[in-house]
């Protein structure tokens, strides 16, 4: 493996860490479930789709490399399915998301 | 008849993709079971666009790097959210109104949505896709209905 795919895999590898701890720190600061799905959407897209490009300049054949793909693009169906049954699954046992008080007046569509 | 050859073809490239092994006895398994799984989908009648994708697979070669920077530009924000000592989030639902006439592209667009990080489509009643927004900047986004348009154009004519 040449030099700079190196750097370009490590610099990827530590980027997507940052943003899947920054998905952590998310889901602990915001204050009520629904806002917490934002936190981890984050981990969800941008950790894993940093860390897969990470391992994909390692990879060392295409095959390899075809198959992280392919793993990312099924990441990136079934996670914002998966939350949407989470999100729905709230909901119908009647959690409703917080909203801010300042503002509810205008946009007052809670379901 | 033409669902079942682009089935029959999306499933030998992907067998072909993922084992990898050109030997006489693997491509034969794998022609044997590309060949049972259409005849399955044949007789279960569950032959339709949704399964073979011979229409909507080549659209996304635009969509997917959009969405993708959409994503990301999405990321950073939320991130940086996340971060500031202050989180000032304002929280709201709004609904939108989706212009897509198949489930499949309502469903491509609200998994879009949800992809994209402080946007989260948490119901669909009928036409409309009921979100959750994490700020009023990110509710103004999904607004905007660029996405709406782009998943609109990927389901092309039907």
């Amino acid at each position: 493996m040449s030099g700079a795919l190196a750097v370009a895999s490590w610099v990827l590898l530590a980027a997507g860490s940052v943003f899947a701890v920054v998905g952590g720190v998310g889901i602990v600061r915001l204050p009520d479930f629904f806002t917490r799905m934002h936190g981890a959407g984050i981990t969800d897209t941008m950790g894993a789709a940093l860390i897969l490009g990470g391992l994909l300049c390692q990879s060392p054949d295409w095959q390899v490399a075809v198959k992280l793909l392919m793993i990312l693009a099924f990441l990136f169906i079934t996670s914002p399915t998966s939350g949407h049954a989470l999100a729905r699954a709230a909901l119908a046992n009647g959690l409703k998301p917080r909203l801010d008080e300042r503002e509810t007046e205008a946009t007052s569509s809670t379901p | 008849m033409k669902y079942l050859v682009s089935l029959f073809l999306l499933l030998s490239m992907t067998w072909l993709l993922w084992s990898g092994i050109w030997e006489a006895l693997t491509l034969t398994l794998g022609l044997v079971s590309c060949i049972a799984i259409v005849a399955f989908v044949r007789r279960m009648g569950v032959v339709d666009e949704e399964g073979a994708l011979v229409e909507f697979a080549l659209r996304p070669v635009l969509y997917i790097p959009w969405l993708l920077w959409e994503i990301l530009k999405a990321n950073v924000d939320v991130a940086l959210l996340i971060l500031s000592p202050t989180l000032h989030i304002s929280p709201r639902v709004i609904r939108v109104k989706a212009g897509q006439r198949t489930g499949l592209g309502l469903v491509v667009h609200a998994n879009s949505i949800t992809l994209t990080p402080g946007t989260v489509s948490i119901d669909i009643e009928g036409d409309t896709i009921v979100i959750h927004a994490l700020t009023r900047e990110s509710a103004q986004g999904v607004e905007s209905g660029v996405m709406d348009r782009k998943v609109t154009a990927l389901e092309g004519r039907h």
